[in-house]
């Protein structure tokens, strides 16, 4: 049984390097290319494998010690899988304004799932996010690419249960 | 009688609705059998008038139609196809009297919502690139020349005077200098910017253009934060097409001249907003501020002569260029030159862009245009000028919008971001949230800032439970004053403006335990 589930794993990671030596090899050539690579290689694979920041750093003519300081400098990038899908809570002030701090209060409470956690069914991410350009009509919720607006706690519900793919 | 349809695909529209409401259009006027053609243009940004639906039918000019619900849409449709649109209950009559926009001075967002985004033609027939046309017969001194004329500063928030920082990369030896646009948006209750690259992309590429003939550059990026994916879609194909059309790469408009442009995106950091953490970031780096000296203007993007500009001070310069630097600065107060796209924000009934000239007071925007909070309540505390700005109260709201009258009260113009709050926000948690999001984003390399926000945080939260004591208040004005004075950047420099406003205006929510702050303050 062992033997004959670590077949598809190694041909698996073997395919997860190939992705990430290719990626870095096309960016290597282009001025400041890292952080394009580092978004195509996390849109590609969901995440940024820590296993082959080495790959990454060797045709960027880097440490890998750089590389892994660019990856967990900014939030967007991840070391680890992730869900595939996510809902962002804006928390910044525009949105306290309106009434985020009631929905960031509540928001565990109505969906069943802790902010940086992944919804035992539905899987996806809550998170929180620091504005996302819709301050006139908030509080804002991104789940996955769309935003909606003037959203709290007796209509996020339904707008999951319509947005989230299950 | 050709009818043309403008349902908005901004990303403020579609979270309240534009998408559906499209899509509730379209099978109406199918079951109506209605002729028309639907242009899915940007925002006027009148967020209040949102899901706002224009229709062009013969002579009327375009009629406006707002907020529609889906509800809406068929009495909508049969009232266009039958008649009697006017008793429509979303009718507001012909576009051009609605009062939110007439009274505004529109010069940069003048094109915003008038047509499909991308649409090249569009743009040039709403006199788009008449600017770039003009730079192309004049010396790169005599470009620079004109934007000085127009007293023009950035409007990204430091309102540094943007002739001198041209002039200074002009001046600068370098085989190769860039034009950097600094689109990393983050400040809560500003989106300008976005409103601006999802309606009119090519003003920016147009002014990206400028600069890069007014200083010798022929490369230029424009960082845009992730958060925005629906600028970054409507930029790229917006600069397919120009450079398609000859209007970006190796011979612009057969001159000979050389620009070519790119997005690059950044990666959800804050302080990447600050122009030396955004050049480290566009290099590949961490967004890590750097020390100045020596300025970007000399040793920016990989240690090359780099304009560092934000998107509405790149976007004015089409029209400078287009209509002269005079004209820009016939608007305008002091030192406070042409118009200040100002965002209304959180509570408030009818929040957007508003674009008037420098000197317009406070509380006519959030009464006026605003129409009030969204909640009904009193207006308590307004901030303006996004995070790092001060919290006014309602008694400062007779303030003038100008950079100078701003910093007479101790705030800030900043990017023209105004939040208001009603009378249920607790000032204290506010504050606590400057000192929480500071400490969060900063990028660590200096002290003051790096530490300096996670002390401040503690104190407040002290505050906030209710558990501090007079001299923990001493304390935080300490920090405030030591963070103001020592960091390396804005970030960490203005952090405390919040904070010190929210004490100082509201000191009522500041409460400690012991009651002895009044005193003890006056004998420190």
């Amino acid at each position: 049984m062992l033997s004959n589930h670590s077949l598809p794993v190694k041909a698996m990671k073997a395919s997860v390097e190939k992705t990430v030596e290719q990626t870095a090899a096309k960016h290597a050539v282009s001025q400041g290319g890292l952080l394009p690579c580092l978004h195509e290689i996390q849109a590609e694979l969901g995440y940024i494998p820590n296993a082959h920041l080495e790959n990454i750093a060797t045709a960027f003519s880097l440490s890998t010690a750089e590389v892994h300081g660019v990856v967990t400098f900014y939030h967007d990038f991840r070391t680890s899988p992730s869900a595939p899908q996510s809902i962002q809570i804006c928390c910044a002030e525009a949105c306290q304004a309106s009434g985020s701090r009631e929905l960031e209060a509540g928001v565990a409470g109505v969906l069943g799932v802790e902010f940086d956690e992944t919804h035992p069914t539905d899987n996806y991410r809550l998170e929180r996010v620091y504005c996302l350009g819709n301050c006139a009509c908030g509080p804002s919720v991104r789940i996955n690419d769309d935003v909606y607006g003037r959203v709290d706690l007796a209509s996020l519900p339904q707008l999951v249960t319509e947005a989230v793919q299950s | 009688m050709t009818i043309t349809v403008y349902i908005s695909q901004d990303t403020t529209a579609v979270a309240v609705g534009a998408e559906r409401v499209a899509t509730a259009f379209v099978q109406a006027a199918l079951n109506a059998e209605l002729n028309y053609t639907l242009v899915r243009n940007g925002s006027r940004g009148a967020f209040g008038l949102e899901p706002l639906i224009e229709i062009e039918m013969g002579a009327q000019g375009r009629l406006a139609f707002g907020p529609v619900s889906v509800a809406d849409v068929p009495s909508l449709v049969t009232a266009i196809t039958v008649g009697g649109y006017e008793r429509h209950s979303n009718y507001l009559g012909p576009v051009s009297t609605i009062p939110w926009l007439e009274n505004q001075t529109r010069i940069t967002f003048k094109r915003c919502g008038e047509g499909a985004p991308t649409d090249l033609a569009n743009y040039r027939a709403l006199g788009g690139y008449r600017g770039l046309e003009h730079a192309l017969t004049l010396s790169p001194q005599a470009i620079v020349d004109e934007i000085k004329v127009s007293g023009l500063r950035g409007r990204g928030g430091a309102a540094f005077p943007t002739g001198i920082k041209w002039q200074t990369v002009l001046d600068a030896q370098g085989e190769q200098k860039y034009i950097v646009c600094n689109a990393d948006e983050g400040d809560s209750g500003t989106f300008a910017d976005r409103l601006l690259m999802e309606a009119d992309p090519y003003q920016l590429i147009e002014g990206m253009t400028i600069s890069g003939l007014a200083v010798g550059a022929t490369k230029g990026f424009i960082y845009l934060r992730s958060e925005y994916p629906r600028a970054q879609k409507m930029l790229e194909r917006a600069i397919d097409v120009a450079m398609a059309e000859g209007y970006l790469g190796a011979d612009l408009c057969r001159s000979g001249q050389r620009f070519e442009l790119e997005v690059r995106m950044g990666a959800g950091s804050y302080i990447c907003g600050e122009e030396t953490a955004l050049l480290n970031s566009l290099e590949g780096k961490r967004g890590v501020v750097r020390a100045k000296p020596p300025l970007p203007a000399i040793e920016g993007l990989f240690g090359k002569p780099t304009v560092v500009n934000n998107v509405l001070t790149l976007a004015s310069v089409s029209s400078i260029l287009a209509d002269g630097g005079a004209e820009y600065a016939r608007h305008g107060v002091d030192r406070s030159k042409g118009t200040m796209p100002l965002q209304l924000a959180g509570n408030t009934k009818n929040g957007g862009l508003v674009e008037v000239p420098f000197g317009v007071s406070l509380t006519i925007v959030i009464n006026e245009w605003g129409g009030g909070t969204r909640s009904g309540r009193p207006v308590r505390a307004v901030q303006v000028g996004g995070p790092l700005g001060a919290y006014l109260s309602s008694d400062q709201l007779d303030v003038p919008l100008t950079y100078e009258a701003l910093a007479g009260l101790g705030g800030m113009l900043g990017h023209g971001g105004i939040v208001v709050f009603d009378d249920t926000v607790d000032m204290a948690k506010q504050a606590h949230f400057a000192m929480d999001f500071c400490a969060k984003e900063s990028c660590g390399k200096c002290t003051p800032c790096r530490i300096g926000a996670v002390r401040g945080r503690e104190v407040l939260e002290r505050v906030v439970d209710s558990t501090a004591s007079s001299n923990d208040l001493i304390l935080l004005r300490e920090l405030c004053e030591t963070m103001e004075q020592a960091s390396l950047c804005a970030m960490g420099g203005l952090t405390p403006l919040p904070v010190k406003s929210a004490m100082d205006n509201f000191p009522e929510d500041f409460g400690v335990i012991d009651n002895q702050y009044e005193v003890a303050a006056c004998t420190v």
